[in-house]
């Protein structure tokens, strides 16, 4: 594995570890390497808010699919249409709230965890590959995982990109990158 | 009723991938995302049987898409990969995208066999 600067778990009293490491957060649900995620006493507050968050976020991605209905060995583009809008949402989420003075502390847990998780699906993207593979439509099983990446990749980059530079002045591109452990 | 069943699903998976994802992290500290891939891979391979099984509608609303639909995320992958290639990562987001890819859909392809001998 690569030495990284940012690979790293927090440093900090009683970790060990050198004050004031830096890393950049990587899965936007929990990064433990984020002081900020570690556990605290809002933990029942955050799980209530995923859960919220996951209905919401789940009812909308059936309305989607009953909006695109396919058939089987068609190509499932209410999917791809669920996964790269889901994918936008959470790069313009992250970048606002990695970039707030203080972001609410259930705003990742109730919007992210929850709405965004919920609506976005890994399960059933694999299951329709397979299906496709199995209908032996290789080709076609290829060409929806590859959409779907290259587009997932997309709305993220596209997204983010431009929150940073539409952020108010005052908002940091990323607020927590650098945080000093005393 | 339908909408009722996602609901309950979704309710339990959602935290469900909030705890696996805190579980996985700490146990394995890393860049990786290991937390990701594993609710990811786990939802799959439920799924899979659930298709396989030809389960019954309520039960496929249920289980299929609320708490799997919940458990698993496409956002974090996205998310993850492109950060993962921004910070000069870039085998570990192209080794993210690989290994979800080939552990996903071959998780399906298991639950679904595991299903076929539900039916």
């Amino acid at each position: 594995m690569p030495r990284l600067s940012g690979d790293r778990l927090p440093a900090g009293p009683n970790t060990g570890r050198p004050a004031g490491t830096q890393f950049r957060v990587i899965d936007p649900d929990v990064d433990l390497r984020d002081p900020t995620q570690q556990p605290g006493g809002l933990r029942q507050w955050a799980l209530a808010a995923a859960s919220a968050g996951g209905i919401l976020g789940a009812e909308a991605r059936y309305g989607v699919s009953l909006a695109m209905p396919h058939q089987d060995q068609q190509f499932p583009w209410s999917t791809v249409v669920i996964n790269s809008t889901g994918c936008l949402l959470i790069g313009l989420l992250m970048t606002v709230l990695l970039g707030a003075p203080s972001p609410h502390r259930l705003a990742r847990p109730f919007l992210g965890v929850g709405v965004l998780g919920g609506y976005t699906t890994y399960s059933t993207f694999a299951v329709e590959v397979q299906r496709l593979v199995l209908q032996h439509r290789p080709l076609v099983a290829v060409g929806y995982a590859v959409l779907t990446v290259l587009a997932c990749a997309g709305a993220v980059w596209l997204s983010s990109t431009l929150t940073a530079r539409a952020l108010p002045a005052g908002w940091e591109s990323e607020r927590t990158t650098a945080v000093e452990h005393r | 009723m339908t909408m009722l069943l996602i609901a309950l699903g979704a309710a339990v998976g959602a935290p469900a991938r909030y705890l696996t994802d805190r579980a996985v992290q700490s146990r394995y500290p890393a860049l990786f995302p290991w937390g990701t891939v594993t609710v990811n891979v786990l939802a799959a391979l439920i799924l899979g049987v659930v298709v396989g099984a030809r389960l019954s509608a309520p039960a496929t609303a249920l289980v299929g898409t609320g708490f799997c639909g919940a458990l698993s995320t496409y956002s974090a992958f996205g998310y993850e990969t492109l950060r993962l290639s921004q910070q000069g990562a870039r085998w570990l987001a192209a080794g993210n995208v690989a290994l979800s890819l080939v552990a996903g859909i071959g998780a399906a392809s298991i639950g679904w066999w595991l299903g076929l001998s539900l039916r």
